[in-house]
């Protein structure tokens, strides 16, 4: 068996080489496959708080993901269009930097992860499944009626937002900002687990009514696992939507839901890479036999069942062994 | 000075009643041991003090009504469990284990390792794959590490060998000499408890068939409640 930490590293360097490669053999598109592997490892590096570290099967992380594409966009097209935005207290130009845009990402994904994580963990099993599931339908349905911002066909935006210094339009600089986001969010999740909060989540999910007996109350546990997930879930949102230049409400589809999940159950749950070796496995997937057939999911279903079955730990887990063994 | 009292303490799970009355008294600094044969309501009632289940009657403890808080709360305020079957945390290493239960106070992972040397020739293992006997030290351990006013030992000899509880029993007795903490211990042996415990309260068929001073526990008491 590997040491984990030896393929961790490896994967990163591998997923910082791919994209320096394409700009050397002029390949923007690589640069950009690349990008988009690096922000669905982001929301699901998010999903893997709840989900790998609380033991929440999160069936609606996608409402995490399109509120923070919303963010972008709706700030964004505001100031876009010299359109201000009155938010009835105050009325607001919109903003074209990232910086700001994140921040509110951020804090608004944060703010409904607490108000559904308050409402949700009261369930737990299939109706938490079920009822983070009918939140994050909730909004799909209200994005879909929502007129104001486009409604089903969503909000383009024509020209990427700023970052101070960069050049957000040349496709390897926004990789690195995106890069940089995601090796910032995985430092954070390294230090969240080794934490004495993240152990005490890692004994909640283990024996919930046990740690009670040691003073720790699971919920609230949990819940600021919830909302930790929910906020790095909602910039990986608003990077996705800048990467588009474009929002639309199968941002908060069920299908995102589920496709982030897969992303970790593929690379290994409650491993610290495995939703980023996931996200690589399944953009490659989606590249590769993408250009062959239209029904590339069956393949992807195919190996998803092979992992499962043969490879509880995910592909992480096949390589570097059970966890907490290397 | 009392510390925790327990009055009319009734507990059931669901339609099965189990304790039909349990009374007794614990004063700060008191080590207070809870006897009975099998299936008596031993477990029930520290299970009922430490709020895993819902019961009814009198639960005083330094003061506040047990009764009004969730699990947590109570041992936030100083009751410190060892639970039978040790029940650690398997997936956590040794320290991932007390640094989780970690609290404010005088008890530290040094102090517990100073307590317990082999735990701390075993910080990185994991839970799962320490002996029953150290499973048993970190569960005391664990339980210390919480910094309770309380300790409540339920059953923590049980199915060890000989040389480990006597050195459970060892720790029992320097906790109780070197520390102002009230311990409250559920053990079947009762040459060990008569060595550490200031008083007893006997339960049988959920309720307090005897309570008082160890010294006054007669012989015939225990052979008709206890079989020993």
């Amino acid at each position: 068996m590997i040491r984990e930490r030896y393929v961790n590293a490896a994967l990163l360097a591998g997923l910082l080489a791919v994209p320096l490669y394409a700009l050397l053999v002029d390949e923007p598109f690589t640069i950009t496959l690349a990008t988009r592997a690096v922000i669905l490892a982001l929301a699901a590096v998010g999903l893997n708080i709840a989900l790998g570290w609380g033991g929440l099967v999160s069936f609606g992380h996608a409402a995490f993901f399109g509120i923070g594409g919303y963010s972008m966009g709706i700030l964004a097209f505001h100031a876009q269009n010299f359109m201000p935005l009155d938010l009835g207290f105050m009325v607001f130009d919109g903003t074209k930097s990232m910086p700001v845009i994140w921040l509110v990402a951020i804090i608004t994904s944060a703010l409904a992860a607490f108000l559904i994580g308050l409402l949700s963990l009261r369930t737990s099993g299939v109706y938490f499944i079920m009822i983070t599931l009918a939140f994050a339908q909730m909004f799909y349905y209200f994005a879909i009626s929502w007129s104001r911002y486009g409604g089903e066909d969503g909000i383009s935006i024509y020209i990427r937002n700023d970052f101070p210094g960069l050049n957000t339009l040349v496709p390897i600089q926004f990789f690195g900002i995106c890069f940089a986001a995601l090796v910032l969010a995985l430092w954070l999740n390294a230090r969240l687990v080794a934490s004495p909060f993240g152990l005490a989540l890692n004994a909640a999910r283990q024996v919930p009514v046990r740690v009670q007996t040691v003073g720790l109350d699971p919920t609230r546990l949990k819940l600021v696992a919830f909302v930790i997930s929910g906020a790095i879930t909602g910039l990986a949102g608003a990077l996705f939507a800048d990467l588009n230049r474009f929002v639309s409400p199968s941002m908060f589809s069920w299908h995102l839901s589920g496709e982030l999940i897969v992303l970790i159950i593929l690379g290994g749950v409650g491993r610290l890479m495995g939703p980023v070796l996931g996200a690589v496995l399944f953009v490659a997937l989606e590249h590769f036999l993408g250009g062959l057939t239209t029904h590339w999911h069956i393949a992807l279903g195919a190996i998803l069942l092979g992992v499962v079955l043969f490879a509880r730990g995910g592909v992480i887990g096949l390589l570097c062994g059970p966890k907490g063994q290397s | 000075m009392s510390l925790l009292h327990v009055e009319n303490l009734t507990a059931s799970y669901g339609a099965s009643q189990a304790l039909f009355g349990v009374n007794f008294t614990l004063a700060e600094g008191e080590v207070l041991a809870l006897m009975g044969r099998n299936g008596m309501g031993k477990t029930t009632t520290v299970k009922a003090i430490c709020r895993m289940i819902p019961s009814a009657g009198r639960l005083d403890f330094a003061g506040h009504d047990l009764h009004r808080l969730p699990s947590f709360r109570a041992a936030r305020l100083g009751l410190g469990l060892v639970p039978e079957g040790r029940r650690c945390f398997a997936g956590l290493t040794v320290a991932e284990n007390l640094i989780a239960a970690a609290r404010p106070g005088h008890w530290s992972i040094a102090r517990v390792t100073e307590f317990f040397p082999r735990l701390g020739e075993r910080l990185g293992q994991r839970a799962a794959s320490l002996s029953g006997g150290e499973q048993q030290m970190l569960a005391i351990g664990r339980a210390l590490m919480t910094n309770p006013r309380l300790l409540i030992l339920d059953e923590a000899t049980e199915g060890l060998a000989p040389l480990i509880r006597a050195e459970i029993w060892a720790t029992i007795a320097a906790l109780k000499r070197d520390s102002a903490m009230s311990i409250l211990v559920i053990d079947k042996t009762l040459s060990e408890l008569a060595q550490v415990a200031d008083s007893a309260a006997i339960i049988a068929r959920g309720q307090t068939v005897w309570s008082g001073a160890m010294d006054d526990l007669s012989a015939d008491v225990t052979e008709q409640y206890v079989g020993v």
